[in-house]
């Protein structure tokens, strides 16, 4: 038989992309929503659909206004301009003890004089829960999130893995229309960050509830989220899938965001229906793409590829006189699963190249110095305008 | 390598406590000298303390003392904290600079000043009001409650100041709202600096000297407006014994509570009540 | 989801309010207003009655509303050699106290900083328990220890360094003592703060580049405490300035400092005008090393988040 765990059956859902929805009705709503501090502008007009069910990533580097723009979801922020609609009611003026949403902070914040039990029925109390219905759902939810047995125990008792799964707990015990995780697995050792990404899925598909989560690793949002906003300077670059965001990046930013990837300043020679051709010194060659990003010819442009869409080779490959670049391999790096190879073109240029090892040790790999060619296929390299 | 020992700063240490301890342990001694006079060592005697509790005058002035700073200590614990709630956790609102301000103020304004500004307040009043009818323990009490809640508002303030702002966040995003979660998590967890505020406004208040001298009136002599009319004309033995009990008292109390602190694991240099001043 | 209740609303704002306005409200009354008291008196003109001085304004006789301003007071405190003289002595006295202190203190602070964990915390515990046994019997302690017959002197005699008691009591040189021993936890404190966040790591690093201990000393641990040393000094320096208590009972006839000549003045003859006036310059002399620990207070604090 299968483990439960490991397989939670599929919810029913009207559908699994709601966002390509027309008719679907946003869950959360952000209308020109801004926030100010003394003058200086955290979160600038930014507007945003959240879809029910969703588990919605919010992405950018420290300072961005991601953790701003959760907080005025939470109701810790009174927001300067715009307007906050949660479930279709107007949100922006209702305080954070009124709202139905709550909130696991990045530092968990754990009632230190409460014990765990205590900690987790917080919530229920304000609402007037008590005895045993109180009791009752604090054991459930403690099962949830595998706690239990600890109720009596106090914070500084915990380990910080556990002390997060109360706050876990905590927020999720009231049902909150949406559940907002501040830097969820920032303070997690690695191990125990892998494995509890997968818990958070696997909870939040039981339950149902709408998840936004804010942070800086973007590895972090790819596994978690369902969709993606990636925030800079207070402002949306680009909303999408990770696979969206990560393969097809809307400029530089964003594209320089998702790991390693190789940047060409090149000038658009021709535009047809299905290729684009484009002109790059730095690269010294002529470089083809799937799509011209919407630009016309004589636009300069940049040409961005993943490390790991490129391949490396002692021979030429058999291909068009387009997307082939030949180098010297500068620097090489063995990480066991893969292998990063960094190789000097003509121009002087660095490219990046990472590459799977498949077989334990290839006699033909190739190694310091060697004279490589370098080659990707058109629709891995993307046509960025900024 | 590292582990030899810096004679100079052994020697230092030694030195100092010597200086900070030896005056008053020879004030001990001497309130167990039956002779009157300092050099002479007449026996052991109990004597001075018998004398020190017929001294009405001396019971008198104590009671009042202790009373004046169990009040003030327990209004300027109560104020101060709701200053050091509001200069660290209201956010903005207008005036909190001006509250900053003053709030500190007291921390560094001559006492001599204090004392001054006060009476000619009272005065003033007086004159305006007709209330303060006369200067005496009231007067004395709001004069103690403005410069101890000086104090107890800088020690939990700093207290509040490391504290974690998204516990009371958490709180409230919970279901809890100002009030309840200022009684449910915030007041709980500031306790141990209330409580170190409060010994602290009591101990200021019990020993203030010269605010007093200004704000007092006839018949309402603190013990320490006492002794210094009795020291200023030279060392006397009962007073001898006063300080020995005191200090007796003083020295308890702070062990049970540097006993207590060190088991709440509270005793960093950050928090010590002295630090108030800092 | 309950609907925000205008009267719930109304009760949180309250609370809002009261946090805010309660401590406000009180010093406002009690620290603020007599502060412009004391200014304002001090431009009023001396006279016999209760209370003694002219009010400034109002009620005169059909002059009203008038201002009554003279600044006759501060002339007096200019020409007259006794305030100047008192000004500079505390000045004096202050500064030499400061730095018998920070020579007292310094190596106590960095000795407890060095000491191993555990002492850390007692040694700290000693250096504020007198703090919290009367200042006034502290003082009082040391005049049992300078007088003439004091321990000191029997000391000194005893050990046949000197043939006759020496002169201490009631004279410069008990005020420094008194101001040092009073004040020293005040030193300590800021100092040991200072010096146990430079952490080992900084004189190791020193070491290992091949410094010697007083070259870690001077290289190293000095120059990172200095905003110690200015935290602790001011800490020091300013309470001194105004202090009266020990100069009272320690000090001499020429140990006229600020606060013993406010006080005389005040009580003894009964000038509440002149009083004000000695005030308001005292508190415009302390303006300056206020600002000078604000700066560093800040600036340590920075350093330390």
């Amino acid at each position: 038989m299968p483990d439960p765990e490991s397989r939670p059956p599929a919810r029913p859902q009207p559908s699994r992309r709601p966002w390509e929805d027309r008719e679907a009705a946003p869950f959360v709503r952000l209308e020109g929503l801004s926030k100010s501090f003394n003058g200086t502008v955290a979160v600038d007009h930014v507007d945003l659909h959240i879809y029910r069910g969703e588990l919605f990533a919010i992405l950018g580097g420290s300072g961005c206004g991601k953790t701003t723009l959760l907080r005025m979801l939470a109701g810790l922020e009174i927001p300067t301009s715009g307007r906050i609609f949660i479930d279709g009611t107007d949100m922006t003026n209702v305080p954070p003890y009124e709202r139905p949403v709550n909130i696991m902070f990045q530092s968990y914040a754990v009632f230190p004089h409460m014990t765990v039990e205590q900690n987790v029925g917080y919530g229920l109390k304000k609402e007037g829960v008590a005895g045993a219905e109180l009791k009752q759902r604090v054991t459930e939810m403690l099962e949830l999130v595998r706690l239990g047995g600890l109720e009596k125990r106090k914070p500084d008792q915990l380990s910080g893995g556990q002390q997060q799964r109360v706050a876990l707990a905590r927020a999720l015990i009231k049902r909150p229309k949406v559940l907002l995780l501040d830097e969820p697995l920032a303070a997690l050792d690695r191990k125990l960050r892998e494995h509890t990404q997968f818990e958070l899925m696997n909870i939040q598909d039981r339950l149902g509830i709408t998840f936004v989560v804010v942070t800086h690793d973007q590895e972090e949002a790819m596994t978690l989220a369902t969709r993606i906003a990636v925030m800079d300077a207070g402002r949306f670059v680009q909303i999408g899938t990770p696979t969206h965001v990560y393969e097809f990046p809307c400029n530089r930013f964003v594209a320089d965001f998702f790991g390693t990837i190789n940047l060409f300043a090149s000038r658009v020679t021709q535009v047809e229906s299905g290729t684009c051709r484009v002109q790059s010194d730095e690269a010294g060659a002529d470089i083809a793409s799937g799509d011209a990003g919407g630009q016309a010819a004589g636009a300069e442009v940049w040409i961005a590829v993943r490390p790991e869409k490129i391949s490396i080779s002692r021979e030429a490959p058999v291909v068009g006189g387009f997307n082939v670049l030949k180098g010297v391999v500068w620097d090489f790096g063995y990480q066991g699963n893969r292998s990063i190879y960094r190789v000097k073109i003509a121009s002087g240029k660095i490219v990046q190249v990472s590459t799977q090892n498949r077989v334990r040790s290839d006699a033909r790999a190739v190694e310091w110095d060697d004279e490589v060619f370098l080659s990707w296929d058109p629709n891995s390299s993307v046509v960025l305008a900024e | 390598m590292k582990n030899r020992r810096p004679l100079f700063t052994v020697a230092a240490l030694w030195f100092g406590f010597a200086f900070l301890y030896v005056p008053i342990f020879v004030l001990i001694a001497y309130s167990f000298n039956d002779s009157r006079l300092v050099s002479l060592w007449g026996g052991f005697s109990l004597r001075w303390y018998g004398e020190l509790l017929r001294d009405r005058q001396i019971v008198d002035a104590a009671l009042l003392s202790l009373r004046i700073a169990v009040i003030s200590a327990t209004v300027s614990t109560l104020l101060g904290t709701l200053a050091a709630i509001a200069l660290t956790r209201m956010g903005r609102f207008r005036g909190r600079l001006l509250l900053g301000g003053m709030i500190a103020a007291p921390l560094v304004m001559p006492e001599i000043v204090t004392g001054l500004s006060l009476l000619l307040l009272f005065v003033s009043m007086q004159d305006l009001l007709g209330w303060p009818s006369k200067r005496g323990a009231t007067t004395i009490m709001l004069s103690h409650i403005t410069f101890c809640m000086a104090y107890v508002a800088v020690i939990v303030q700093s207290r509040l100041a490391i504290m974690d702002g998204a516990l009371e966040e958490a709180a409230m995003d919970l279901g809890g709202r100002p009030f309840r979660v200022a009684v449910d998590i915030t007041l709980p967890l500031i306790a141990p600096a209330m409580l170190s505020g409060w010994l602290l406004a009591f101990t200021l208040s019990l020993d203030d000297l010269v605010i007093t001298s200004f704000v007092s009136g006839p018949g309402s002599s603190t013990l320490p407006m006492v002794i210094f009319s009795k020291v200023r004309l030279g060392v006397t033995p009962d007073v001898n014994a006063l300080a020995t009990i005191i200090v007796a008292v003083v020295g308890l109390g702070v062990l049970v509570a540097g006993w207590l602190m060190l088991r709440q694991d509270r005793l960093a240099a950050g928090e010590t009540p002295i630090r108030a001043y800092a | 989801m309950r609907p925000a209740s205008a009267g719930r609303a109304t009760h949180d704002r309250l609370w809002r309010a009261w946090v805010i306005a309660a401590p406000f409200a009180w010093l406002i009354v009690l620290f603020l207003i007599p502060f412009v008291l004391v200014f304002k008196i001090s431009l009023a003109d001396p006279i016999l009655g209760q209370p003694p001085f002219t009010p400034l304004f109002g009620a005169v006789e059909g002059a009203q509303g008038s201002w009554h301003v003279t600044f006759d007071n501060y002339r007096f405190l200019f020409a007259d050699n006794l305030y100047l003289y008192s000004y500079l002595k505390s000045l004096k006295v202050a500064f030499i106290s400061t730095v018998l202190c920070l020579a007292v203190g310094y190596p106590m602070a960095y000795g407890i900083a060095r000491a191993a964990r555990p002492w850390r915390h007692i040694l700290l515990l000693l250096v504020i328990l007198p703090f919290w046994t009367s200042f006034l019997l502290r003082v009082y302690a040391w005049m049992g220890m300078l007088g003439k017959q004091g321990l000191v002197n029997t000391l000194l005699l005893q050990a046949g360094l000197v043939d006759e008691p020496v002169s201490m009591l009631y004279t410069d040189f008990a005020v420094y003592i008194g101001i040092v021993y009073t004040y020293l936890p005040f030193m300590i404190l800021p100092l040991y703060a200072n010096l146990e966040r430079r952490h080992r790591d900084l004189h190791e690093v020193a070491a290992d580049l091949g410094a010697r201990p007083l070259a870690v000393f001077l290289d190293v641990t000095l120059p990172l405490s200095i905003p110690g040393i200015i935290a602790g000094c001011m800490l020091v320096f300013i309470p001194a300035i105004g202090e009266f208590v020990i100069p009272a009972l320690l000090g001499g006839p020429e140990t006229l400092m600020i606060g013993r000549t406010l006080y005389d003045e005040f009580f003894f003859n009964r000038d509440w005008p002149l009083s004000s006036a000695v005030a308001t310059v005292l508190v415009f002399i302390l303006v300056l090393p206020i600002m000078v620990f604000q700066h560093y207070q800040v600036k340590e604090t920075r350093m330390v988040s």
